[in-house]
């Protein structure tokens, strides 16, 4: 057994489900052939065959429906947006169809839409978006988010296995980032959806992040602990929806102080939420303003200062940290 | 009138199939009726015109094909086997409407009955009804997906994302456009550029055709046609069914952007008139056997307005619930076993019991679809 990259993670993840379960397939554009724009589904069709492993023409809106349509027959398709940017020419697929039909019909859509999402690849303003909030926002579906290898598989294959349409954002940076690289077991598991975990223990204040800020934010708290003596507990969230509160009150209603970090953009954000709840439920813990540290409400540029400087880092996250703690 | 299928419908199944034609229209009357007296609160779509190519249309399946039906297709439920009481039930906004009074009209269907539920908005079924199609493919299955969407859906890009997709994959769909006219008030010269709607199959590579809408057995015979070419796994057939929107888009539309007298035009080739002349003709209805049928068809309609207004309405405090379905097993469904109570979709798990969609055990008989979904 060797040590695999996020990749590799959600490769596996796939590849296992498929294994296991006949009715999972996987379509997109370019997943077949050509085994993925990033090669998640490399060797796949020779595997699995083009009946389960579908090249689609380039039409996010026939490759969502059609995963809705094979989901209301009891399949459990994973379709794949090449970058997860494009899924706004599915829009209507998730919102409007999808996501209401249980709640409208009773029938249940066991379906994962998933792809590369998130910055720092100089992908610019079309293949570089955080579109959480606009699903987060959107009852009836569900949506992860993984920080780490074992996360991406885990929460891939509980994707898989949920009978309810289910956003799966993997980070593009994360993709072969060798630090993420990991042992993974060997048997099979799952890390079931709704549960964050606390990837760093502290006492004077929580950062609640997810995705690829968890590790600007760990390394943030790091820097925090050796130059101001500051224990900074975070919170990777993992699952937004649903999210787990119990985890989040849980930690800040120890340490009192808390600072939400995204890379999405701050108004209506993960953030804006997380700071209703912390407001609603904990404003007698509350030692300090519930602080945001995300990117400026502009679109995602292209050029690399621009970029730079749109991205929350350890840096931003640092300078926040401290305006919190002197409170 | 075509001769094909023809030949092989026999006086009941003819007579089902104006029975079938009737019920719609009077469902679709006591709706408007309904409507007038403030009973249904949101807006109500009716499809006068349509019932030949609707009925007709769903009369050519089998047992284990699909419908995916928009907002004008009740003829289509009913020829399927959609129960009128949940029909009611939808329009009154009912608690134990098969959307529990979430979302009216006939956004209504069962997957195991081979219904997929609509949305409002029109053509995103269709990317819907391929999934099915794939579905069955996939499983090495030999059933059809009937999927219909009217002349405004096909400016849609998923109008076309739909007709692409189930041709490159030869997916067994046959896709019929209701092309009644107008898009709401937009009349088919501001829709589209083209004499006939079906010339745009050539486009995805499939065949298409052009048929008189208002003509029940002629609508058969090409749809029938179709069926059997996707059920062959040649691929989709786009089908154009040109007939008329007598009516407004809804009931709160005048439609006094249609000119009178094409609407007259078009009065006069009304489908049900048409049929029962048809029938008449043949010697194969009486005016005993049409004040039967009417008779039928009124009580038919009685006994769903009544149960509906009898249904409970929903629970208010149920506001906050059914948002994500359960965990556990799902049955592929058409497959073995897929009512075992132990899969998530065998039962409408929202309220424990069975779907509801169709006809239910108990409830007044018409002309079920059996009889010719079987033969």
């Amino acid at each position: 057994m060797s040590a695999v990259t996020y990749l590799e993670a959600i490769s596996q993840a796939i590849r296992e489900e498929m294994r296991r379960d006949e009715a999972v397939f996987l379509l997109g554009e370019d997943v077949g052939t050509y085994g993925g724009a990033f090669k998640v589904s490399a060797g796949f069709l020779e595997e699995f065959g083009p009946e389960r492993v579908i090249d689609t023409p380039m039409a996010e809106g026939a490759i969502i429906g059609s995963a809705v349509g094979a989901a209301l027959m009891g399949m459990r398709p994973i379709a794949e947006m090449q970058f997860i940017d494009f899924i706004t020419c599915g829009f209507d697929q998730i919102i409007n169809m999808a996501s209401k039909m249980y709640w409208r019909v009773g029938m249940p859509v066991p379906m994962v839409i998933r792809g590369p999402s998130g910055g720092g690849t100089k992908g610019g303003p079309f293949h570089s978006v955080s579109p959480e909030a606009w699903f987060f926002h959107t009852p009836g579906i569900k949506v992860v988010v993984p920080a780490t290898a074992y996360d991406a598989k885990g929460l891939l294959k509980a994707a898989v296995r949920d009978n309810n349409p289910v956003l799966y954002l993997e980070h593009k940076l994360l993709y072969r980032m060798p630090e993420l690289r990991e042992e993974l077991p060997g048997e099979d598991y799952t890390v079931p959806l709704g549960k964050a975990i606390v990837r760093r223990e502290g006492q004077d204040m929580t950062i609640l992040t997810y995705g690829a800020m968890v590790h600007q934010s760990l390394k943030a708290a790091q820097i925090l602990e050796e130059e101001d003596d500051l224990t900074v507990e975070v919170v990777d969230l993992r699952s937004l929806t649903p999210l787990d509160r119990e985890t989040i009150l849980e930690s800040v209603r120890r340490t009192n102080k808390v600072l939400i970090v995204h890379e999405d953009t701050l108004t209506g954000g993960i953030g804006a939420e997380l700071a209703a709840i912390l407001a609603e439920d904990l404003f007698e813990y509350l030692d300090g303003p519930i602080t945001r540290v995300a990117a400026p409400d502009v679109a995602f540029p292209y050029a690399p200062p621009l970029e730079a400087a749109f991205l929350p880092n350890t840096e931003k996250i640092v300078a926040a940290a401290r305006k919190l703690a002197a409170y | 009138m075509k001769e094909g299928i023809v030949m092989r419908l026999g006086r009941a199944d003819l007579l089902q199939i104006y029975s079938l034609m009737r019920l719609t229209r009077a469902m679709e009357d006591r709706t408007r009726t309904l409507f007038l007296q403030g009973r249904v609160v949101g807006g109500v779509y009716t499809a006068q015109g349509h019932e030949a190519t609707t009925v007709g249309a769903a009369m050519t399946l089998s047992e284990g094909d699909c419908i995916v039906p928009q907002h004008r297709d009740l003829g289509m439920h009913l020829a399927r086997g959609v129960s009128p009481r949940a029909v009611m039930c939808q329009w009154l906004a009912r608690g134990n409407s098969p959307t529990l009074g979430r979302d009216g009209q006939v956004h209504i269907g069962d997957m195991h009955a081979g219904i997929v539920p609509m949305i409002s908005m029109l053509g995103e079924s269709l990317p819907v009804a391929c999934g099915v199609a794939l579905t069955m493919k996939m499983r090495g299955r030999d059933g059809v997906v009937l999927a219909s969407c009217g002349d405004g859906a096909t400016s849609t890009g998923a109008f076309h994302e739909a007709l692409n997709f189930a041709s490159v994959q030869k997916l067994p769909v046959v896709f019929l456009i209701e092309n009644n006219g107008y898009a709401y008030s937009t009349p088919n010269n501001k829709e589209f550029a083209v004499d006939n709607l079906s010339s745009r199959a050539a486009g995805y590579g499939m065949p298409g055709a052009t048929v008189d809408g208002n003509n029940v057995l002629a609508v058969m015979e090409v749809v029938e046609q179709a069926v059997k070419h996707a059920r062959e796994g040649k691929g989709p057939v786009l089908i154009e069914s040109k007939t008329f929107r007598v009516r407004g888009h809804s009931e709160a539309d005048k439609a006094d952007y249609v000119p009178p007298e094409l609407r007259e035009e078009w009065l006069k080739k009304d489908p049900i008139t048409r049929f029962e002349a048809y029938l008449s003709e043949q010697g194969m209805l009486t005016e005993e056997q049409k004040a039967e049928i009417e008779a039928r068809v009124k009580a038919i309609v009685d006994d769903a307005v009544r149960f509906a207004e009898q249904s409970p309405a929903p629970d208010p405090a149920t506001v906050a619930d059914y948002a994500f379905a359960p965990d556990g097993p799902i049955a592929i469904i058409g497959e073995a076993d897929d009512h075992n109570p132990r899969y998530v979709n065998a039962l409408d798990t929202r309220t424990g019991k069975a779907f509801t969609t169709m006809v239910q055990p108990g409830e007044p008989a018409y002309n079920a679809p059996e009889e010719v979904v079987k033969r």
